[in-house]
C-alpha cells in the first residue's frame, strides 16, 4: 500500500503526516470542547447531563474504531508478513482500550443520573466490555512469548477472531431490547439530534479521530526504531560471539 | 500474489465465515436471554413462574400513575401500546420517571400483579434543547408515547 509497508518510508511518512494530524486535534478537541461545553443547549429532559455524550459517544466510535484498524492490521501481517502492519496492530490496542475504558467510566457516570443505576447488563453494555477484555487479552498475549514474532502471531489470530464483537455492539441496540437508547447519529433518516448538539459531537469524532491518529504513528514510529535497535544489538552479540 | 499467500488469506477467510456463523447461531440460541426486557405483548405468550425474576419494559401509560397512602408504594401500568401490564414499586424512581417515558422494571409476577424491585428509566435516542421540545409539541409534531401536545407531564 504506497509503499507504507516499508518501514523507512513509513517513517519519512510519519515525519511528514504527525505535525499536521497533531496540529488538527488541538484546533478539533479544542473548538469541540469549547462548543459542547459553553456554546450548546442542555438537553430537554438530561438537561447539562447530556455534555457527558460529548466524551462518551467519541470514546465509543474510536474504542470500535481502534479494534476495525488492529484486526485489519493483524489480517495483513498475518497473510502478507509486512513489519508495519504488525507494528501498526500492537502500538493500535493500548490506544484503543483507553479509549473503550473512557467510553465504560463516563457511560457508568451518565447511567446513575438518567438510568438510575450506574450498570446493567445489558447487550450494548456487556458487549462493550467484552471489547475491553479482548484489548487487555491481546496486549497480553502478545507480550506473552520471548520470541516477539510468535507472539505476534497468537495475538494477530485473537484480534481477527475477536472483530466479530465490532458488529455485534454496533447493532446489540437494533437486535435485541437493550437499557441503552439507539443510534442517533447514523440513522438513515435525519440525525434525531438537535444540530446544535450534533456539531460539538461531531467536532470531537474527529478530533478524537486524528488524536488517535496522531497517537498511533508515534508509537509505529518507536516500534520501529525499537526493532531497529534490537537487531543491531542482535548483530553486535553475534559479530563478539564468532 | 504468491501461492502461499494466497493460500493464508483463503484459509483467513473461510476461518472468518465460520467464526461468523457461529456466533450468529450461539447469538439466535441466546436470544431469550440476551434481551434485557420483556414486552407486555411478549408476556402474554411466555410462560412465567410464580417466582420467577424478570424485567419488564414499555412506557409508563398517561393517567395510570398512583401513590397509595402511606405514599411509599407507587403503583402504575407499563405499557407497550397495545398490552399494560400493572405494576408496583417501592422505593425511589429515577429523575426521568413520568408519565409517558420508557422504564424497565426488575421484579417478579404475584397474582397479575408486577412487584418491582427496581425501575430503570429508559432514554431515547433524541436530543434537543427544550425550546425545541416546546415548539414540537406545540405544533404536534411530538412523536412517542407521552403523545398528545400540551398534556401536562405529571398530574
Amino acid at each position: 500500500m504506497f509503499g507504507l509497508q516499508n518501514p523507512t518510508k513509513f517513517l519519512k511518512f510519519a515525519k511528514l503526516v504527525g505535525p499536521w494530524l497533531a496540529g488538527s486535534t488541538i484546533l478539533l478537541i479544542g473548538s469541540g470542547l469549547w462548543f459542547g461545553l459553553f456554546n450548546s443547549p442542555a438537553d430537554y429532559q438530561q438537561g447539562e447531563t447530556v455534555r457527558i455524550m460529548y466524551i462518551h459517544v467519541p470514546s465509543a466510535w474510536m474504542g470500535m474504531f481502534a479494534y476495525s484498524v488492529m484486526a485489519i492490521a493483524s489480517a495483513i501481517a498475518l497473510v502478507w508478513k509486512h513489519p508495519v502492519a504488525d507494528h501498526l496492530a500492537r502500538g493500535s490496542a493500548p490506544l484503543g482500550a483507553a479509549f473503550t475504558l473512557i467510553c465504560l467510566v463516563s457511560g457508568a457516570l451518565w447511567g446513575k443520573p438518567m438510568w438510575g443505576t450506574w450498570w446493567v447488563w445489558d447487550a450494548r453494555l456487556t458487549s462493550m466490555l467484552i471489547l475491553f477484555f479482548l484489548y487487555l487479552g491481546y496486549m497480553a498475549l502478545a507480550g506473552a512469548f520471548d520470541d516477539p514474532e510468535r507472539g505476534a502471531k497468537a495475538s494477530a489470530i485473537l484480534a481477527v477472531v475477536g472483530w466479530i464483537n465490532v458488529p455485534i455492539i454496533k447493532f446489540s441496540v437494533d437486535w435485541w431490547n437493550t437499557l441503552h437508547q439507539p443510534a442517533s447519529v447514523t440513522k438513515t433518516a435525519m440525525p434525531s439530534i438537535d444540530p446544535a448538539m450534533l456539531l460539538p459531537l461531531l467536532l470531537m469524532g474527529v478530533g478524537f479521530t486524528t488524536f488517535y491518529a496522531t497517537l498511533l504513528l508515534w508509537r509505529v514510529r518507536a516500534e520501529i526504531l525499537a526493532t531497529r535497535i534490537r537487531n543491531i544489538r542482535l548483530a553486535q552479540i553475534h559479530a563478539e560471539g564468532a | 500474489m504468491t501461492p502461499r499467500k494466497k493460500r493464508r488469506l483463503m484459509m483467513l477467510l473461510a476461518g472468518l465465515v465460520f467464526l461468523g456463523g457461529a456466533a450468529a447461531l450461539v447469538l439466535t440460541a441466546f436470544q431469550d436471554n440476551i434481551v434485557f426486557f420483556h414486552s407486555p405483548t411478549d408476556l402474554k405468550t411466555k410462560q412465567v413462574g410464580a417466582k420467577q425474576r424478570l424485567r419488564i419494559g414499555g412506557l409508563v401509560e398517561d393517567g395510570s400513575v398512583k401513590k397509595d397512602e402511606s405514599g411509599k408504594t407507587i403503583h402504575f401500568k407499563v405499557t407497550d401500546l397495545t398490552n399494560s401490564v400493572d405494576v408496583s414499586f417501592t422505593g425511589i424512581l429515577p429523575d426521568l420517571f413520568r408519565e409517558g417515558q420508557g422504564v424497565v422494571a426488575e421484579g417478579h409476577f404475584a397474582n397479575g400483579l408486577f412487584t418491582a424491585t427496581d425501575v430503570l428509566a429508559k432514554h431515547d435516542e433524541n436530543y434537543m434543547p427544550p425550546e425545541v421540545a416546546e415548539a414540537l409539541k406545540k405544533s404536534g409534531q411530538w412523536k412517542d408515547g407521552s403523545g398528545k401536545a400540551g398534556k401536562e407531564p405529571n398530574k
